[in-house]
This record gives structure tokens, sequence and C-alpha cells, in this order.
């Protein structure tokens, strides 16, 4: 075998299929022994969050966007379609006739084959998350240490 | 030829089948050859070129009433 290559995803959409896209590439790169990482960053977050509530100490704008935003993989809309909330069950059927792998579970298989998950700290600042709110065995990080694994990366995606 | 496991991987969808071969894989051997069935219409690109890329080497495959059937050497 060669050197290790390396897959960087950016995830900033916060939609179900664009995630489930970016999932899909970062379990096969995996399964090419890459060394993946997917970057969350703005609505891409959303995708880290656990779906029960929480009671944290917010302000008024935090607790909108926690309101407003969908609580983990599973809530969120699609990018195109979503006839208000409809589109979503819709993919979901489909998803489930196709024996394609629904995005809650793309995202265990991720964790399980060892993809590097990283919350961007900075917008969880401005979206107002914390870490509490996000999965288990996540990193977090800025700007430096995306391109630090970018720089050498052979496979860079923003989705 | 020497088969050491065979893979059911039928009814699974991209990336189901790439994800469970490379599992399997590990648990070879070099020289060691994997049988894999898959029904994903994606799986014959899919392995031929995880095969190359992952230095090892396609020996067969084979359709056989919508089940593509493949013997992975590992390398």
């Amino acid at each position: 075998m060669t050197d290790t290559k390396k897959t960087n995803i950016i995830l900033f959409s916060g939609e179900y299929d664009k995630a489930m896209a970016a999932y899909i590439i970062a379990n096969g790169a995996a399964a090419y022994d890459h060394d993946v990482t997917i970057f969350h960053t703005f609505w891409g977050l959303n995708a880290l969050r656990k779906s029960e509530k929480m009671h944290l100490k917010k302000n008024v704008l935090e607790r909108a966007f926690a309101k407003m935003m969908p609580r983990g993989a599973d809530k969120m809309g699609i990018s195109k379609m979503n006839f208000a909330g409809f589109g979503p069950k819709m993919i979901k059927d489909v998803i489930k006739k196709h024996n394609a792998v629904p995005l809650p579970e793309l995202i265990d298989m991720a964790l399980e084959q060892e993809v590097n998950l990283v919350a961007c700290t900075m917008t969880m600042d401005l979206l107002g998350l914390q870490e509490r709110e996000l999965l288990d065995g996540i990193e977090y990080g800025g700007v430096a240490a995306y391109l630090g694994e970018a720089e050498d990366g052979n496979v860079n995606l923003f989705i | 030829m020497n088969i050491a496991k065979v893979l059911d991987a039928k009814g699974v969808a991209c990336p189901m089948p790439l994800v469970k071969t490379k599992k399997a894989m590990k648990e070879l051997r070099a020289g060691e050859v994997l049988e894999i069935h898959a029904t994903d219409n994606g799986a014959k690109s899919d392995l031929t070129a995880w095969a190359k890329s992952s230095g090892h080497d396609l020996i067969d495959s084979d359709e056989d009433g919508g089940v593509f059937k493949f013997w992975i050497q590992k390398g």
C-alpha cells in the first residue's frame, strides 16, 4: 500500500440530501483507506446535533436559532421539493425502498469507520450551539484545523 | 481458486457493498480470495475501481440472475 491519502469535506449545508451526499462520499473514502475528515460549519453543524431537547443557558437569539434549526440529521429538510416537510418523508420512503442507508445511520457508520467529524467552533458560537448539544466522539476546530488537513489532501469538497 | 470467504452484500445500496467488502477484506490474508455477491448496479464499477486503488486483484466477475459476483484476491 502507498501512503495514506486524505479526503476532506466541508459540510456547510444543512439539508438532508446534501449531508447524505457528503456522508456517502466520506464512508466510501474510508473504505478506500483514506484518512477522512468532515468539517461541519454553519448549517452543516445541525447534522451533529443530538435529537433530544436540552435546557441550556442561551440568550433570546440563540434560543430562537436552536428552535428554528433542525435538531439532528433526521430532522433536516431537503434542498429541493421540501414541500413544507413532506419532501423529507418522500425521500426517506425512497431511501427505504431502494435499500439505501438513511443519514443517521451513515453518520454512525462514519464514526465506526473512524472518519473525523469536526465542528467549527466559530460558527457554533454564531449559532449558539454548545458542545453538549452535539454528538459525542467528535472534534472541535477552526479554519487552521481544516487547512492543516486540506493542504495535503487528495480530495477536497465543499458541500 | 482458494476462496477464503463469501460476502453477501445483496439488497444493499451504495456505499454499503464497498464498505462491507473493505471490512471483509481486512480479515483476509494476502493471496486469499474474497467472493462477493451484490445486487447494487453500481457495485461493478465501484468494486473494480476500489480493488485497483487498494492494491487488490479483481480476478473475475459474473452476473447471474441480477446478482453480481466478484472474486477479489487480496494484494
